[in-house]
């Protein structure tokens, strides 16, 4: 298959045009813009459309539009701008719309800065805006893997009728790799029996709405979206496990600080520390499963992410404390080093 | 015997949450009546506000989608882009489009996004039990401007026809009431070309609809429509405020 | 002139729009929802302008002529 050096955010982006992504609504904001400039570019002469909203509230209200008429719809924001979009996103889950939402998150909180971050994990995984709902969310690690995710993004949010995001980082957007483009099958999912898109006079009008003002009807309405989790969580989660078999002590981190902890990792084994490494590719739903296997001989575990320990909330919950979890993490946009990861990994008991 | 009147078929035929001697339920039929006559039902996707029109989506036949507060413009621009073929409509209080949704009001028209708003200027926040609105008029008493609008505090009511006018991408401006019979026509009438106007591809059209609340007002409903005759029609002038349309050039 | 009259919310703009002055809110007679409703007073004078109609937030009348 041929190969393209590309930026993750393009790659990002023609990621979504192949996977039949018919238009882009966004809004200016580093360190994701690269997106939005490449679907200018591009989205119109492959027969979609690209248009830059007044306001990231307003793209992803054109997204809520877009999707509730069947087609794929896609924005994009980096971390200040994804805040602006939590209305709009907990508009499309009550409304039981797929979109995809990409976040190319830079530090916080406020304006916070525009180096890279993961201190949107919370926000992604637990209470991107009001209700109870979730959205799948995606962690890549690579630029080939931000094309691999958003192709099934669409896929996974059309199937289930979720919003689903790309939780990448400034580093991975802006940072360059060779990729190649999966072959898309063309087996786009039939919509018609929900879409709004006109019904021709040849069946009922049909409602794209999430307003339930009798409190029964929206209890059944979150049951049913909840009972779909249910069936996400039993078959969607992915993890990559690295080195786990018989490792003493289990690094986890996820997108692009695993890359700098798998480092950590193999210098600590060149050294004689059991490390491995646990590395969610879904945040949500969170790989239980695939964690507590990766974690089964390890004494302790080690949390290491670029915020000021989110993940590591997950890690506890899903081992049910049965093991020590540490933390060790930078925030304000910087990435963590092998050699402090080295030294934690130390002190925390691998070197004994 | 041959009907002369009855209800529309592109307004389906449910009871309304509407009060007693609200308008909402003229403009409903007006809009109902325009897609029937131009048998675009099939074809047609609204898109309603938060407001007391929240629910909309029961009564109108077409295709319908629920906005979040003040995004129906927004909302309206995702359908249209990507369903160019398809007749789009939004249908907004002055709460949701003159104050929170003003940012998507002025660039949806300012694109001239091919759509038609439909929009009910009521001078008060109906749903949430009446609240003062971007509308309201000076010295009128509502349940945040108790002792009546101060422009000084609360500041002036804006004039949307009047605003959007003066952008390039409004193709198509008119302010009607339906205070009475003859001004129940001309809104149809502006309503109708309206839709042509989208129809003919020219472009972004409002039509800014005075009209009453007798709940909130704390008026009965002829006391309402005189209110509106006597004190908003003076304020809110009735008129074309924009046509691109070669009528318009005539 | 006819008031469906479930549908009727007594609201009164149709008595006030009638040009023969032949629809009014009788007082007697409440439908299920509790109004008031609207009655035509006198079919033979009604002269089917559907002027009740047009102001009715309801769609409540149908006219016939």
């Amino acid at each position: 298959m041929e190969r393209n050096l590309m930026k993750g955010n393009e790659a990002l982006a023609e990621a979504a045009i192949r996977a039949g992504c018919k238009c882009f609504f966004g809004y200016p904001i580093t360190p994701q813009t690269e997106l939005a400039a490449y679907m200018a570019k591009r989205m119109n002469k492959a027969g979609g459309v690209f248009l830059q909203a007044e306001s990231e509230i307003a793209a992803i209200n054109m997204v809520l539009g877009a999707a509730s008429t069947g087609v794929r719809a896609m924005t994009s924001s980096s971390s200040p701008g994804i805040s602006l979009k939590s209305e709009g996103i907990s508009y499309i889950a009550g409304s039981d719309l797929p979109a995809v939402i990409i976040n190319v998150q830079r530090g916080g909180p406020g304006l916070g800065g525009i180096q890279p971050s993961q201190a949107d994990y919370w926000q992604a995984t637990k209470a991107l805006g009001h209700g109870d709902f979730h959205l799948m969310v995606y962690a890549p690690a690579s630029v080939q893997e931000m094309v691999d995710m958003v192709v099934k993004a669409f896929d996974k949010a059309d199937e289930y009728r979720v919003p689903a995001m790309i939780l990448a980082d400034g580093l991975l957007g802006q940072m360059m790799e060779p990729v190649s483009f999966p072959e898309i099958s063309a087996n786009p999912t039939d919509k018609s029996s929900w879409a709004a898109d006109g019904h021709k006079g040849k069946r009922e009008h049909h409602i794209i709405n999430s307003l339930y003002l009798k409190p029964d009807e929206l209890e059944k309405s979150v049951q049913d979206r909840f009972t779909r989790y249910e069936a996400i969580k039993e078959n969607e989660t992915d993890a990559e496990l690295y080195l786990t078999e018989d490792c003493d002590i289990l690094l986890c981190a996820f997108g692009a600080t695993a890359r700098v902890v798998k480092s950590a990792v193999n210098e600590a084994r060149a050294m004689g520390i059991k490390a491995g490494l646990f590395r969610p590719k879904t945040l949500w739903p969170f790989p239980v499963k695939e964690l507590n296997e990766a974690a089964k001989n390890a004494k302790k575990l080690l949390s290491v992410e670029m915020s000021m320990g989110q993940m590591i909330d997950d890690i506890k919950l899903a081992i049910n404390c049965s093991k020590p979890v540490e933390f060790y993490g930078r925030t304000g946009g910087i990435i963590p080093n092998p050699a402090e990861i080295l030294a934690e990994i130390k002190k925390v008991g691998g070197a004994e | 015997m041959a009907v002369v009147f009855e209800r529309p078929k592109s307004l389906l035929d449910v009871p309304t949450h509407y009060c007693p001697g609200c308008t909402h339920g003229i403009v409903h039929r007006l809009v109902a009546e325009v897609m029937d006559e131009m048998g675009i039902e099939g074809d047609t996707v609204g898109v309603c506000p938060v407001g007391c029109s929240v629910m909309a989506y029961d009564y109108f036949g077409c295709d319908m989608i629920e906005a979040p507060h003040g995004r129906a413009p927004a909302v309206a621009t995702g359908v249209k882009r990507t369903n160019p073929d398809k007749f789009v409509f939004t249908y907004q209080g002055d709460g949701d489009l003159a104050a929170i949704g003003t940012a998507e009001t002025v660039h949806v028209a300012t694109r001239g996004e091919n759509i038609v708003v439909i929009f009910i200027n009521n001078t008060i926040y109906g749903m949430t039990g009446g609240q003062m609105a971007p509308t309201t008029l000076p010295g009128q008493v509502t349940q945040t401007t108790p002792f009546g609008r101060d422009p000084q505090l609360a500041g002036y009511p804006v004039r949307v026809c009047e605003m959007l006018s003066t952008l390039t991408g409004t193709a198509y401006a008119h302010r009607v009431a339906v205070d009475s019979v003859p001004h129940i026509r001309d809104a149809k009438k502006a309503i109708r070309k309206a839709f042509e106007t989208q129809k003919a591809k020219k472009g972004f059209s409002i039509v800014e609809v005075l009209s009453t609340c007798p709940t909130n007002w704390g008026l009965t409903p002829t006391e309402a429509i005189k209110r509106l005759q006597d004190e908003m029609i003076p304020y809110y002038p009735l008129g074309v405020y924009k046509d691109t349309t070669e009528e318009g050039n005539e | 002139m006819t008031v469906i009259t479930e549908r009727c919310k007594g609201c009164g703009l149709c008595t006030a729009a009638c040009p023969k002055k032949i629809v009014e809110l009788q007082k007697e007679k409440r439908n299920k929802k509790g109004y008031f409703y609207a009655v035509c007073t006198d079919q033979d004078a009604c002269i089917g302008c559907a002027m009740c109609a047009m102001m009715c937030p309801d769609c409540a009348i149908t006219i016939e002529k």
